[in-house]
Formats: structure tokens, C-alpha cells, sequence
């Protein structure tokens, strides 16, 4: 049992490894074989992902006596070999992603698995590279498994081509490339001045700085802060976004949602280990509100569902880093059930896109990707019967009542984004200011936090009529519209992800404290600092010394 | 040789950095490239620079590091070139799908004027 759990960190990293390079080597027609493989993967890794939520808490002392498990991989001493860590923080993220990767692919097993575009291989790869970076102790390896998400979703967004999918991809990828750039720039510079890449050990290190060092250091940690900003959607070069996302395909860009929360955890992680609170907080700040303020006009000015939803990932990001920036340590708590909260719906979000596209007319009834794929190509492929993709809506086991469903899930996923109270939208919200404004003596309460205030607020009025002006374009002008016919794998995933929602909104307080120990267990590195170090006094399993 | 060189990756990442501003797909392709390789070479320097020392540590006793260079930065470099090539390579690809769809090289898949 110990052995098991001794190995269960390195798990949510070798579990989609395995399984999306084995779903390669399945035949195109043994569908059924390579959709339970994914989902056997799924489940495996939201089961050890829930493991390790438990083991992180103080439920488990006997197991990582402070809440803080380390892997050595090679079973090399921390700060010369690659180790993976998970404290609290870490363990929340690769939950989250657990969950949004188990129901976007459930969605997607419905119509997405089109011969020769392998999805479910590039699902598993974009969870691995994610989960990777959430448990990596080592800067390097951030950088490795950022790009290993980056590859798998740039796989994605490109799925079903056509020339808008092209030219969103070549704008993602360009961004990306550039961000990718200044990431390595940044972590040379840090290993240049501190020599090491060990994110415990940089923290010992960049504290004992000389004054001329520790400059050229912040300079390093500055670059490599615009690279994760620049995932995360942060203002000035977030313009990528909403154009990259709404022309993904559904359930690729609810696989996303997770992408710039990625961004988001680099910049706490980093951000606390290296001490750079100070400098960073007022940028946060600033930037946050610039991000909310243009994703808010954004919002209103938005078109279309999906763009709509791409911006509001940027309003939710906006609040995130702006409530970041006022530097409270409580906040941190809040700050992470807000991130859960607009995680999980925008997965629902972009998941009911996909649905609600349908409803436009009855060509479009099946998704472009499928007028586009002539018969020829699925014989290339060895499958005997085209006709099944064709016919493709009619199949599978249809739920009744699709419109009043979607419409009931749009209004549920409107009131979260929003924040109006029924849904923990609304807790998450309230949380975040009541709790930075308990925080303040009433008498001096400065006044960046009365402008974050103003800013949150409005941008849920301007969120409110945004929304309903477009959900009444969407369900009540009946005019050439078609009503879809919704299989149950695919408003399953949909269906619980809102329940999941809701079930956070009853369960608040155990939530939230489980995230206010992470937040403390964050400003409070010197544990995981000395836990990592200490793999090097010789806690090292016997019998596999390195030379 | 320090001077050269940080010469050397001034020069590759001005030109990339103009290049990537450009609004032909094939210069910010190049742009990249230069771009990469500024970004090796930087990475290699934050190495230090020395000459005729090798990373490898012979097997009998490291009592002094001084014969040696840092080889931590050699292996960053040779991951950043592989995982560079790789999305270089897919850019190129998009590059490609881009003009036959559009029928354009712009980046905006349209002419400014169109």
C-alpha cells in the first residue's frame, strides 16, 4: 500500500503518457476499444487526482507528515535531480483538470472521434503536459511540460481545419512560440545568476542574492512572468484568445478552459517561492483591471456565443489577477474557489456552444468537420460503414426535451459567470470582496480595492446584458432554427458539470477551507522549501543509490 | 569573445524581433528562427564561456570543478532546439494551409486593403 502511494504523485503524469501513445497504435475502426481506453485513463487519473487531494490534507499525517509529497524521479536528491511535488495546491489544480478533462472527453466521444484526427490521443496528452506542470518541482521541466500542453492543444484547435481554424492557429501558435521564447530567457537568466533550476532550491538561493545579483534575477523573473501572463490572458497580449477559442471545436476548447488557469498557478507558484510578491503584486493589479475592463467591453461588443464565452474566460482572469495584486494573504483561498468556479463553467460553456450551434439551421445540424470528410477517407482508414458518421445526429440514445435542456444549462451557466446568487457564481464572488474588504480598517479603505469593487460589479451588470441579449437571440427568436437532437453522453457531461457547480455552492465551507490551508500552505514556502531539501539527507529509498 | 558573442545574439534577436513584426507569414517564420537561435545561444552563455573544457566529469574524483564547463545549459539548449524545431516545423505546415486557404501570404489571411 505504502509502495502504491509512494508512486501515486508520479501517476497523473505516466497515465496519459501511456494511454494516448497506446491509442495510437489501436486501428482507426476499433473505436470502442480506444474510447475505453481513454476513458479507463480519465478515471484512473481523477481517482489518484482525488488520492492526492486527500494525502495533501491533514487527514493523512502519516503519509507527507506536512502536506507535502515529493517524487524523486531517477531517485536523485532534490536539487540535482528532477523531482515532482504536491502540496495543496498543486493537488486542487490536477483535480480541476481531472474533472474538465473526464467530461470533455465523455462529450466527445458523442461526434468528435473522427477518423484520422486522433482527439482522444491529443486529450491525453494535453492532461498530461498539464498535470505535469502543476506537480513539476523543477523550472525546466515547467517549460517541457508547458510546451508539451501547448503541442497537444495546438493538435486540437487545428481539428477540422477550414481557413478560419488556420489562421486562429497560426496567431495561437505565433503568441505562443514568442511566449515560449521569453520563457527560456527568463529561466536561463535565473540559472545563469542563482545556478540551479530547482524551484526549492532557487527559493534558498534568490533570497541569498547579493544586491547586484537579485536584480539581474527580478529581471529574469520579470521575463518569465510576461511569459506566463502572456498564457494566461493577461491584458496587453491576450488578444489571441477569444479569436483561438471560439474557433476551436467545442469540446477542444472546453479542454482549454484549464490553459490559462496554468498561467495563473505558475504566476502564485513562482511568484511566492522567489519572494517576488512586492514588485509583482502592483503589476498584477494594474494588469488585472485592464484585463477585466477590455474583456468587459469585449463581452458586450461579442457576436457570437462562443467569442462571448472566450472573453468571459478574460473577465473571470481580469478579477483572478487583479484580486491577486492587492497582496492579502487570505484572499489567496478565495481567489482559488473563483478559479474553480469559472473553470468549471466555461468547460459547461463551451460545451453548450457546441450544442447550440446546431440549433442554427438544419445544414448546419452536423458539425462542418462532417460535410467536410468525404466517404473515401474513413475507408482509407479501414472502416467499413461511412454511412454511420452521416447519420451520425440520429443516433445514440436522444434526451427529450433538448431546447428547455440547453436553455436551462445557458441560464445556469450565465448566473455563474455573472455571479447572481442562487449559484456559488455569486459565493465566489462575495467571498473575494468581503473578504479583501474585511481585511482593510473600515476607515482607510484604499482605494484600489474600492476600484476593484466598482470593476467587478459592473462587469457582472455588463456581463447580465451581454448574456441575456444573446440568449434571447438564441432561444426565443424562433425563426430558422432547428431543435437539436442531444445525445445523453453528451448532455451528461454538461448535466453534472453544472450539478458539480452547484454541489460547490452547498458545500462551500469545507471548500473553502480545504483551499484558505492551500493558500496559507503557499505564502508559507519554507515547508515545502525545507521538505524538497530534505530528500537530500538521505531519505532516499535502500537498495537504488546512485553512484 | 564575450563582446563577439553577445554581439552575435544582439544582432539574431534584433533582426528576429523586426522580422516578427512583419506582416508576410514567411518573414515571421524566419523571425522565429533567428529568434530560436538567439535564444540558444543565450541560453548556452548563461553557461559562462570557456574554451577547451569539456562537460562530461571523469569517473576518479571531482575534487575541482575548474577543468570543466557547466553542462546543465548544453542539455537545456539541445531540449529548447528540439522543441523550437518541432513548432517551427508545425508553423510552417500552418504557413502553407494558410496561402492555399486564403490565397494570401498576409497573417491576417486577407490583404489590409481587401
Amino acid at each position: 500500500m505504502t509502495f502504491v502511494l509512494q508512486h501515486l504523485v508520479v501517476l497523473p503524469v505516466l497515465v496519459p503518457l501511456l494511454a494516448g501513445a497506446a491509442m495510437l497504435f489501436l486501428a482507426e475502426s476499433r473505436r470502442v476499444a480506444r474510447a475505453s481506453l481513454a476513458l479507463a485513463s480519465m478515471l484512473i487519473q481523477l481517482a489518484v487526482a482525488l488520492g492526492l487531494l486527500y494525502l495533501t490534507s491533514d487527514a493523512a499525517p502519516f503519509i507527507w507528515s506536512e502536506g507535502v509529497g515529493v517524487y524523486s524521479i531517477g531517485n536523485w536528491p532534490a536539487p540535482f535531480g528532477i523531482v515532482l511535488v504536491v502540496d495543496r495546491l498543486s493537488a486542487v489544480m490536477v483535480t480541476l483538470c481531472a474533472i474538465v478533462s473526464l467530461s470533455t472527453l465523455v462529450y466527445s466521444i458523442a461526434r468528435w472521434d473522427i477518423p484520422g484526427q486522433p482527439f482522444h490521443s491529443l486529450l491525453q496528452f494535453l492532461a498530461m503536459g498539464l498535470n505535469g506542470a502543476f506537480l513539476t518541482g523543477d523550472l525546466f521541466n515547467l517549460f517541457v511540460f508547458f510546451e508539451v500542453s501547448l503541442a497537444a492543444s495546438y493538435g486540437l484547435l487545428l481539428r477540422g481545419a477550414g481557413a478560419a481554424r488556420v489562421k486562429a492557429g497560426l496567431h495561437y501558435l505565433a503568441v505562443n512560440l514568442a511566449a515560449s521564447l521569453l520563457f527560456l530567457i527568463g529561466v536561463a537568466m535565473m540559472y545563469g545568476v542563482a545556478g540551479t533550476l530547482n524551484m526549492a532550491d532557487l527559493s534558498i538561493r534568490a533570497a541569498a542574492l547579493s544586491p547586484a545579483d537579485r536584480t539581474l534575477f527580478d529581471a529574469g523573473a520579470a521575463i518569465l512572468g510576461i511569459a506566463f501572463l502572456t498564457k494566461a490572458g493577461s491584458w496587453p497580449l491576450n488578444l489571441w484568445l477569444p479569436g483561438a477559442y471560439s474557433a476551436a471545436v467545442a469540446p477542444a476548447a472546453a479542454a482549454f478552459a484549464m490553459m490559462t488557469k496554468l498561467g495563473l498557478y505558475a504566476v502564485l507558484r513562482l511568484g511566492t517561492l522567489l519572494h517576488e510578491d512586492k514588485t509583482l503584486g502592483v503589476a498584477l493589479f494594474y494588469l488585472g483591471l485592464a484585463t477585466l475592463g477590455s474583456a468587459t467591453i469585449g463581452m458586450l461588443a461579442a457576436k457570437h456565443l462562443a467569442r462571448q464565452v472566450g472573453y468571459s474566460v478574460l473577465v473571470s482572469m481580469g478579477i483572478l489577477l487583479a484580486a491577486l495584486g492587492l497582496r492579502m494573504e487570505s484572499l489567496t483561498g478565495p481567489v482559488l474557489y473563483y478559479m474553480i468556479v469559472s473553470v468549471l463553467t466555461t468547460t459547461t460553456f463551451f460545451m453548450l456552444t457546441g450544442m447550440t450551434e446546431r440549433t442554427r439551421n438544419i445544414k448546419a445540424a452536423t458539425p462542418a468537420t462532417h460535410a467536410e470528410s468525404p466517404p473515401p477517407r474513413h475507408l482509407a482508414y479501414g472502416i467499413k460503414e461511412p454511412s454511420a458518421y452521416d447519420t451520425r445526429d440520429d443516433a445514440g440514445v436522444a434526451i427529450p426535451a433538448a431546447m428547455a435542456f440547453l436553455g436551462l444549462v445557458f441560464v445556469c451557466c450565465a448566473l455563474l459567470v455573472i455571479g447572481l446568487p442562487p449559484l456559488p457564481g455569486f459565493i465566489a464572488k462575495f467571498a473575494l470582496l468581503s473578504e479583501a474588504l474585511a481585511q482593510t480598517p473600515t476607515t482607510a479603505v484604499p482605494a484600489s480595492l474600492w476600484v476593484l469593487c466598482g470593476a467587478v460589479l459592473l462587469s457582472g451588470v455588463a456581463g447580465i446584458i451581454a448574456f441575456s441579449r444573446i440568449g434571447m437571440r438564441l432561444f426565443w427568436s424562433v425563426t430558422a432554427r432547428t431543435t437539436p437532437r442531444l445525445r445523453v453522453v453528451e448532455a451528461a457531461p454538461v448535466a453534472a458539470l453544472v450539478i458539480l457547480c452547484l454541489a460547490l455552492g452547498i458545500a462551500a465551507e469545507p471548500v473553502a477551507r480545504y483551499l484558505d490551508a492551500a493558500g496559507r500552505s503557499l505564502h508559507a514556502p519554507d515547508i515545502y522549501v525545507r521538505v524538497v531539501l530534505s530528500q537530500r539527507d538521505g531519505q532516499r529509498p535502500a537498495g537504488a543509490s546512485p553512484p | 569573445m564575450e563582446i563577439i558573442y553577445s554581439l552575435a545574439i544582439g544582432v539574431l534577436a534584433g533582426s528576429g524581433v523586426w522580422l516578427l513584426l512583419r506582416p508576410r507569414t514567411f518573414q515571421v517564420l524566419l523571425g522565429f528562427t533567428l529568434l530560436s537561435y538567439a535564444t540558444n545561444l543565450f541560453i548556452f552563455g548563461m553557461g559562462r564561456l570557456t574554451l577547451h573544457k569539456a562537460p562530461i566529469l571523469s569517473t576518479h574524483g571531482i575534487a575541482d570543478a575548474t577543468p570543466y564547463a557547466d553542462p546543465v545549459p548544453q542539455a537545456l539548449v539541445l531540449t529548447a532546439i528540439v522543441i523550437g524545431f518541432a513548432t517551427t516545423a508545425l508553423f510552417l505546415v500552418l504557413l502553407l494551409a494558410l496561402r492555399g486557404l486564403a490565397g494570401t501570404d498576409h497573417v491576417d489571411g486577407q490583404e489590409p486593403d481587401a
